[in-house]
């Protein structure tokens, strides 16, 4: 293999026709995707060896598999060769602190509200803030490192623990699970890494704000959290995005691994651009979220906040493989204007007296598309398992839509599954009965989508929730009246 | 405090009130009786503001200010309260919360600050004793799963905490046993001052026993046929209403051939 670092020099000092939103230098490769483009990432990030035969197999499977078509969601065809697939902030290696951290940058975290700085000890985050492609700033790393926690970009995570990645990555979304994920094990450019030790209660909400702001830069964001015997971790997932006009792709793959007796707990607000009233512009968000409850007695469970986006394709699983392992899905997904959202979960049971429980709540506004899709699949060797599902619809106006497809797959006796679907509207009484309590109608319409979704919300850390209810409400407005 | 005047009003075109004169001053407790059908509740949705009532003549004023100029929260901000005849269940929204975002929407209208949790929980604890109403009851979802019995004392705790100037019961009485409806007159009595006007809504005379008025109006087909005191009420239990509603029934037909 020839190493094509002067092709790479050469593709990347091309200037970026565009420009970004955000004025900041950046190293951009042009549209298109080949093997050299692979290529060209894993050189640019001075991957290991082993990280570049793995996109390469990744990239070798894309080319085979066929976009799926089955989800409940309409858009024009991706041009995959119109995309640039790696962009990055131009710096100096590796800023100690925030003075050396371009203050551009600074100033767009600033505008979306992200409190990079000190404020975030007093809240006791640790953030690691990725904007586009590559991570810029990773705080509180001692505190964590005391606890024997690592929380790093996954790139770092190369460099300092290959042997950790090596053995995790692609352990739950191989390469080639499916059309989107293989493209992401291609090209992901970064994402975050999280190992907690041992018996070790992670001292702290970790966090990471994606940001997608480089014109057609597909966002491939690959996120590998690692939980062994005993640990505890929660983790915060919050993104947002500024206006335009193209549409962008965005597939990003989200590994969990729970070993014995390890609980991950994995919380998304999400609230990408979802396009304007007639639906132009806006993010395609097609996510593969997938945790292992690998050791016996783990647990995952997953909530999510969908605000955002054009269309959502996002189906955040968990492999319930140790027994008595449990596996949670909180779903609160909300469409306004022309979103899709083409959503759920999939439970797989395959140890013994494994237990799940899914509850969904779909919002449908405008003319939006909601989606609930569910598998709840039972092994034949999976004994007592259960799964309960709820899933719940509310339809605001005339012209948008609710569908649920729950898919039931049991191959043992044992199994005690239980499914049940609600769908109502806000109604005029409703709306007049809070009205004559002196609420304004946009007040009134908030608090009925609010106790709506309650049974979600209170599985969101405390200031996640806050922040949920407000988007809530942004994402309403101009769906009443 | 309330003037109707000449109050006409139509549903999905058809005539329902044909003219409706009445006048309510500050302290005094009017009962409105009649037959089903014969506009009572119609009244009280015109008053409160809600959609699908077309005012076709006639005029209303609230303290001096034209009361259509007024949205329904707004006219809820300004003291207007109607009790439900029915209720309305919110899933997952707890009584306490609608509680607050109400007291406080009203305050916040009238240039007082929002309450306090602390002074909030003091007032609503007080309220709740005076509608014997368990605590529990504040984190229940508004009305949802709630017997009829306490969602009409529901509607008394929403009254009691909100302190409205002009309250309009809507059936208040129906569907509630001896113990709920003195328990529910107690709440009200308890209202009543020199500052605030009641307006009770009902078919039956019961409910009069512990809500005294000083008024009664019958309503017949869209009109108000007789008023007079508390008497009245007392007569029209032993009579019914058939003879009030016929011959407002032939002086309808009388002013139509007109």
């Amino acid at each position: 293999m020839t190493s094509p670092a002067n092709d790479l020099d050469r593709l990347v000092g091309r200037e970026y026709k565009e420009g970004f939103v955000t004025e900041i230098d950046a190293e951009t490769l042009p549209p298109g995707l080949n093997e050299d483009v692979v290529r060209a990432i894993s050189e640019k990030k001075r991957e290991p060896a082993f990280m570049l035969e793995w996109r390469l197999q990744a990239y070798r499977h894309w080319l085979t598999m066929r976009e799926p078509r089955w989800a409940q969601v309409q858009y024009s065809p991706i041009d995959y060769q119109a995309i640039s697939y790696y962009s990055a902030p131009k710096q100096t290696p590796g800023p100690k602190s925030l003075e050396e951290v371009d203050p551009k940058l600074l100033e767009t975290y600033e505008k979306l509200g992200i409190p990079l700085e000190e404020q975030k000890a007093l809240a006791g985050v640790a953030v690691d803030a990725v904007f586009d492609s590559v991570s810029v700033k990773t705080t509180f790393r001692n505190t964590l490192a005391e606890a024997g926690v690592i929380f790093c970009s996954i790139s770092e995570a190369l460099q300092e623990h290959p042997e950790l990645v090596r053995r995790y990555l692609g352990s739950v979304v191989p390469q080639g699970d499916n059309f989107y994920a293989a493209l992401n094990s291609a090209v992901f450019s970064d994402g975050s890494f999280v190992y907690i030790p041992k018996g070790v209660r992670c001292p702290m909400e970790l966090s990471t704000y994606f940001r997608i702001n480089a014109m057609n830069t597909g966002q491939f964001e690959r996120t590998l959290i690692i939980a062994d015997e005993g640990s505890y971790v929660s983790y915060l997932e919050g993104c947002t995005a500024p206006m335009r006009d193209e549409n962008q792709l965005h597939a990003a793959v989200v590994e969990l691994i729970a070993l014995e007796n390890a609980q991950i707990k994995y919380s998304t607000v999400q609230n990408w651009y979802p396009g304007d009233e007639l639906g132009r512009g806006g993010i395609y968000n097609f996510v593969t979220k997938r945790g292992a409850c690998r050791g016996h007695r783990s647990k995952i469970s997953w909530t999510q906040v969908e605000t955002g986006s054009a269309i959502t394709w996002k189906y955040p699983s968990v492999l319930l493989e140790g027994d008595g392992s449990v596996g949670e899905f909180y779903s609160v997904a909300l469409t306004n204007n022309r979103q899709q959202a083409d959503t759920g979960t999939k439970m797989i049971h395959i140890g013994k007296n494994t237990a799940s429980t899914i509850i969904s709540k779909g919002i449908s506004a405008g003319h939006g598309q909601n989606t609930y899709r569910g598998l709840v699949k039972v092994l034949s060797g999976s004994d007592n398992a259960r799964n309960y599902s709820q899933c719940d619809s509310l339809l605001l106006g005339d012209r948008c839509g609710a569908h649920t497809f729950p898919y039931v797959e049991v191959k043992n006796p044992t199994a005690r599954v239980e499914h049940e679907a609600t769908t109502s509207k806000i109604s005029d009484d409703q709306l007049f009965y809070c009205r004559q309590r002196g609420l304004s109608e946009e007040d009134a319409v908030s608090m009925i989508v609010n106790g709506f979704c309650k049974e979600v919300f209170r599985e969101l850390p405390m200031e996640f929730a806050v922040e949920a209810q407000k988007l809530l409400d942004v994402s309403l407005e101009g769906a009443v009246g | 405090m309330l003037k109707i005047e000449n109050l006409h009003v139509d549903v999905d075109g058809t005539p329902i009130l044909k003219g409706i004169d009445l006048e309510v001053r500050a302290g005094e407790v009017h009962a409105i009786m009649g037959p089903n059908g014969s506009g009572k509740s119609t009244l009280a949705n015109v008053l409160t503001g809600r959609d699908g009532y077309e005012v076709t003549q006639g005029k209303i004023s609230y303290r001096d200010r034209d009361l259509f100029a007024l949205s329904t929260e707004e006219r809820a901000r300004e003291g207007i309260f109607l009790a439900f005849q029915y209720p309305v269940e919110i899933p997952g929204v707890s009584n306490l919360y609608l509680l607050k975002a109400a007291l406080n929407s009203k305050r916040k209208h009238l240039g007082l600050g929002e309450l306090s949790a602390v002074e909030f929980l003091k007032l609503i604890k007080e309220k709740v004793k005076l509608v014997q109403m368990k605590e529990e009851f504040l984190h229940r979802s508004v009305n949802q799963g709630f017997s009829g019995g306490e969602k009409k004392r529901n509607e008394i705790l929403q009254l009691a905490v909100l302190e409205p100037l002009l309250a309009i019961l809507d059936e208040t009485d129906s569907g509630l046993d001896i113990d709920a409806l003195k328990i529910v007159a107690h709440g009200v009595n308890s209202l009543r001052d020199a500052e605030r006007a009641i307006i009770v809504v009902t078919h039956y005379q019961r409910l009069l026993d512990y809500i005294v008025p000083d008024y009664v109006h019958v309503l017949a087909n869209g009109r108000v046929v007789k008023s007079g005191d508390k008497e009245l009420a007392l007569e029209l239990e032993k009579h019914g209403y058939t003879q009030l509603v016929q011959s407002s029934g032939e002086g309808a037909a009388r002013s139509a051939g007109a």
